[in-house]
């Protein structure tokens, strides 16, 4: 019976094991970027960066045809221009951040939209946009674990930096000039996530498994490490019971992991122990002697 | 009235031209008209010939069911003497951009008279397919005298190609073929869930279907231009006469396939009227519309499928996301058979230029994968 339900689609198709690993490495790479993104209250700024890579990706797409190499390059080049550009107003401007990033991010994806809608067919592209987890090529997976293992040495050597960054800010800045650096490579390892992500679940999506299962892992623990632990488990859960989903009610595939990561998220909303509804509602006792 | 409305005419051509866009320059004299995507703007063209000036709306290799209309498209629309679409709900979004450009005339519908396929459940499938058959011969025998009381030469012609025709294709194989089709529909219920009416639009998929186009065309054109309404019938017996022959050739083409191997695997389930006039089962993982997301149930469902039939052959097709093809070529060790068009012709330079290049091309392209 569990045989069946749980282990019996992924032992008997090869698309649906691929599937897996492309969803196991994002949630390796993507979630712990989705962790610090949260911690340093730019989750919609991940947001922001998926809609900016789409013109990368489609002039990638409208030089090289459904390439994963020119759409992958395309991608990052746009994404990181975003980033950068919207990094340097910011230094150099009156403009805060959010502000700058928001007007880089809607004109990039003008751009995108407007780029995509000059091809005669514009379906292969948005075909491309909402993602097929269920069409991983052996490239798609070599890139996408690549990308994950990446992002895992990047986030271990930029650890301390980064928590200090989300701590204190203003501390990091006095005691190191690698304040800057940390930042936009951060910014860089978000946007290779995402452009992996895209190969996946689309753009869109990638966004989804990046930021909800640190959301959902915020309410069970507090430490950094336990976050980061939680919100991967949490997506890797949520890809395997999406997947499962799809398969068993033949409903698409990137929704429905998102969806699960989203159920996870709402779950935890309410019952989790480190400021869920419920324990706001009832708090403990103090312990007195 | 006819001066203010040729002034007017000139005027809207003039700005067409410096603002460029869709619309392509013209004679004074040609007939101005517009057809909504590429295979029946060759097809008008073919008929029409240097008497008309034809605006394709959604060009080559481009999707018609989810086209977005731009402004130079009402334009034309609106610029317009005839107005060509090919009607079972193809285009979804022309109602609209009639409305929208003030086009004061009735769109001709090309496929008026085609016996249409409907989408139902499985069940109704059954059925539908005898009625068609039984439908299809009658029509055909209307059209032999269609072309009887228009030109005697052909009338010899035709009677060869349909006698040819309904011995091998009705008689034989086509039966064993449908018993396969009903069973596979039920297998993959691919079929529900699209944004499609309830005919399969793509008509154009059989030959048989594409004189009754020509003829349709022809009516129009001459209703709308009288006085080259025998050049427009001229072109329409060329036209007919060439894609009589062609349909011989593609019958022969099938019924050299050996029996079994007569199921196809393509990404755009299109092909109904190819499958139903020459004796082929296309199967589809991701149903009708390219709209649609596939889930993970489609796509196993499908592979057990090519796996348990033993398909050989997989086709991917113009205009949707191979990928996830290539993925269940990969894992059954099915072939990846070519190219196959579908709603949209190829460019000008590519194997699919023009409808008899395109239907063709398509079937040399199956014949070589499955004959293999």
């Amino acid at each position: 019976m569990i045989w069946d339900l749980v282990f019996e689609p992924f032992a008997e198709f090869g698309f649906m094991r691929r599937a897996l690993l492309g969803c196991v490495a994002i949630s390796l790479g993507a979630t712990p970027a989705g962790v610090f993104l949260m911690l340093r209250r730019m989750s919609l700024t991940g947001d922001a960066m998926a809609h900016a890579i789409l013109p990368g990706a489609a002039v990638g797409y409208l030089v090289a045809g459904l390439s994963l190499g020119a759409m992958t390059i395309g991608g990052l080049v746009a994404g990181m221009a975003v980033a950068l550009l919207s990094g340097l107003v910011t230094r150099f401007t009156a403009l805060r951040e959010d502000a700058s990033l928001a007007a880089f991010y809607l004109i990039s994806l003008a751009l995108g939209v407007l780029i995509v809608s000059t091809r005669g067919s514009n379906v292969d592209l948005m075909h491309v946009l909402f993602g097929t987890v269920l069409a991983l090529d052996d490239a798609a997976l070599i890139l996408l674990c690549s990308i994950a293992s990446l992002s895992v040495v990047l986030l271990a050597i930029l650890f301390r930096p980064l928590v200090l960054e989300c701590a204190d800010p203003q501390f990091l800045r006095s005691v190191s000039r690698l304040s800057a650096v940390t930042h936009f490579t951060f910014l860089a390892l978000v946007v290779l996530n995402l452009v992996g992500g895209f190969h996946a679940l689309g753009t869109l999506m990638a966004v989804g498994i990046m930021i909800l299962p640190a959301a959902a892992a915020r309410f069970w623990v507090a430490s950094i490490g336990g976050l980061i632990l939680t919100a991967i488990a949490v997506a890797m859960l949520s890809s395997v019971v999406g997947l499962l989903l799809s398969y068993h009610f033949s409903l698409p595939s990137g929704p429905a992991i998102i969806l699960m990561a989203g159920v996870a998220y709402g779950v935890s909303l309410v019952c989790g122990p480190a400021g869920g509804l419920i324990a706001q509602a009832f708090p403990r006792r103090h312990l007195e002697a | 009235m006819r001066t203010r409305r040729s002034i007017l005419k000139s005027a809207t051509a003039a700005l067409a031209l410096t603002l460029g866009g869709t619309i392509s320059a013209k004679a004074d004299d040609a007939l101005s008209v517009v057809a909504t995507f590429s295979i029946l703007g060759d097809m008008v063209a073919e008929v029409g010939g240097e008497h008309v000036s034809v605006t394709t709306l959604v060009g080559p290799d481009g999707d018609a069911h989810v086209y977005q209309p731009t402004p130079a498209d009402a334009r034309a629309v609106n610029e317009a003497d005839v107005l060509f679409v090919n009607g079972l709900e193809f285009e979804g979004w022309i109602d609209r951009l009639v409305e929208a450009s003030g086009f004061n005339g009735t769109p001709v519908v090309a496929t008026a008279g085609i016996d249409a396929i409907a989408f139902e459940e499985g069940d109704d499938h059954d059925d539908h397919h005898g009625e068609d058959h039984a439908e299809h011969d009658d029509d055909d025998h209307d059209h032999d005298d269609h072309a009887e009381h228009k030109d005697d030469d052909h009338a010899g012609h035709d009677h060869d190609d349909h006698a040819e025709h309904k011995d091998e294709d009705h008689a034989g194989h086509d039966h064993d073929d449908h018993a396969e089709h009903e069973d596979e529909d039920h297998a993959g219920h691919d079929h529900h869930g699209h944004n499609h009416g309830a005919f399969d639009p793509h008509a154009w998929q059989s030959l048989e279907n594409g004189v009754i186009y020509a003829t349709n065309i022809a009516e129009a054109l001459a209703a709308a231009d009288p006085d080259n309404a025998a050049a427009y019938q001229a072109n329409a017996e060329a036209f007919t006469a060439e894609m009589k022959a062609l349909d011989s050739e593609i019958v022969a083409l099938m019924d050299a396939l050996p029996a079994e191997a007569r199921t196809v695997v393509t990404s755009h389930d299109a092909f109904g009227y190819f499958a139903a006039h020459y004796g082929l089962t296309f199967e589809a993982p991701q149903g009708l519309s390219t709209e649609a997301e596939a889930s993970a149930a489609d796509v196993a469902e499908m592979i057990t499928q090519i796996r348990e039939e033993g398909i050989s052959a997989v086709f991917v097709e113009t205009i949707t996301d191979n990928r996830l093809l290539e993925q269940i070529a990969n894992e059954t060790g099915a072939v990846i058979g070519g190219t196959l068009y579908s709603d949209a012709l190829s460019g000008a330079d590519g194997p699919a230029g023009t409808y008899l290049d395109m239907m063709r091309h398509n079937a040399m392209t199956l014949a070589r994968a499955l004959g293999s």
